[in-house]
């Protein structure tokens, strides 16, 4: 549980998850989007494909897409390659 | 005359196709692309650095004069070589593809077994299928019929530049299957492509060759070379083997 202060009363306004991004484990606020995501991790403006759990979410998806507890997320992009 | 080349639908007048790993730099990788003349060039899918801000390939390479062909270098199964392309398309290719399912880690011989099923399935899905298959006829055959746009059977392993070990098996290839060649994987300078071209191979795809030279810009304007040399080479037709001498001056009229 996250909280913040508010107005003087100690209130609980989101809840966060956990998410694993690229093999690395993250917490993220409960409602984030896959786009907010990428917003976070600096990839807004970047060329990259998103796959959860084995599934590609196509970009058009990201804006409405919910990250959910225990989501895998593949972050890829194309590097050099023969 | 202008001697292109159909892969697909698409016509094309380079031969070359390039690979963009190994280069000291994204300038490097820019001008080696641009002094080989290709028109196609390859890039693999990974993740993101998350930890890094430095330019990516993409940020190299102007898609508006090349074509990019995503390959599924470091995939083992069916399976993980379909998904990489899953992301690839997402990330705006078309459905040209260059399907590798490798076998071995040591020497990064394919998986043909497991290379036509992945074509198989990808067709119906609807890529182009170029795959990188060993220099085997039955297999490549295998990948014609699967509908695959051409057939890449290595040279040589992958980044050994050791040549074409069997020139033999690359000609067998080309003149039993009906769709085009394009020799992929072993090319180690300038004569064993044009040895691949005198063949009869529609094309050749490099990386290592020229990204492992020592002055790579240079490999790529000598690979683009002997592309060129080769093709007019096969095209000419070259004159038979003999196993003894012909003079080429006239043996009447000597003075005595």
């Amino acid at each position: 549980m996250a909280g913040r202060v508010n107005g003087g009363r100690f209130r609980a306004v989101s809840t966060s998850i956990d998410v694993v991004v690229n093999g690395k484990a993250r917490t993220v606020a409960e409602g984030t989007t896959v786009l907010a995501l990428l917003g976070e991790l600096g990839l807004g403006d970047k060329r990259v494909a998103v796959e959860r759990n084995l599934e590609v979410i196509p970009r058009a998806e990201h804006a409405t897409t919910l990250l959910t507890e225990g989501d895998r997320l593949e972050v890829v992009t194309f590097v050099g390659g023969g | 005359m202008i001697d292109t080349w159909k892969l697909g639908d698409r016509s094309l007048t380079s031969r070359i196709i390039v690979g963009t790993g190994k280069y000291k730099s994204l300038d490097e990788t820019r001008a080696a692309l641009a002094a080989s003349g290709a028109e196609i060039v390859t890039v693999a899918l990974r993740r993101v650095d998350l930890s890094s801000k430095e330019p990516t390939v993409l940020d190299a390479v102007d898609r508006s004069k090349y074509i990019l062909l995503p390959n599924t270098a470091g995939c083992y199964t069916a399976d993980e070589a379909i998904r990489t392309l899953h992301l690839a398309r997402e990330l705006g290719m078309d459905e040209l593809v260059k399907l590798e399912v490798i076998g071995d880690p040591k020497t990064l011989f394919p998986d043909n077994t497991a290379t036509v099923e992945a074509a198989r399935r990808l067709v119906k899905e609807g890529f182009k299928v170029l795959p990188y298959c060993s220099d085997d006829l039955i297999t490549c055959k295998r990948l014609e019929e699967a509908g695959c746009l051409a057939v890449m059977p290595l040279a040589a392993p992958i980044g050994s530049g050791l040549g074409i070990r069997n020139p033999h098996n690359i000609r067998l290839i080309i003149e039993n299957v009906t769709i085009p060649v394009i020799v992929d994987a072993g090319v180690g300078t300038a004569s064993d492509a044009a040895i691949a071209m005198e063949l009869g191979c529609a094309a050749v795809l490099m990386n290592t060759g020229i990204a492992g030279a020592t002055h790579p810009v240079l490999m790529a304007e000598s690979m683009r070379l002997a592309i060129d040399a080769g093709r007019k080479s096969f095209l000419a037709g070259r004159m038979p083997r003999r196993d003894y001498a012909n003079a080429s001056s006239p043996t009447s009229g000597l003075i005595e």
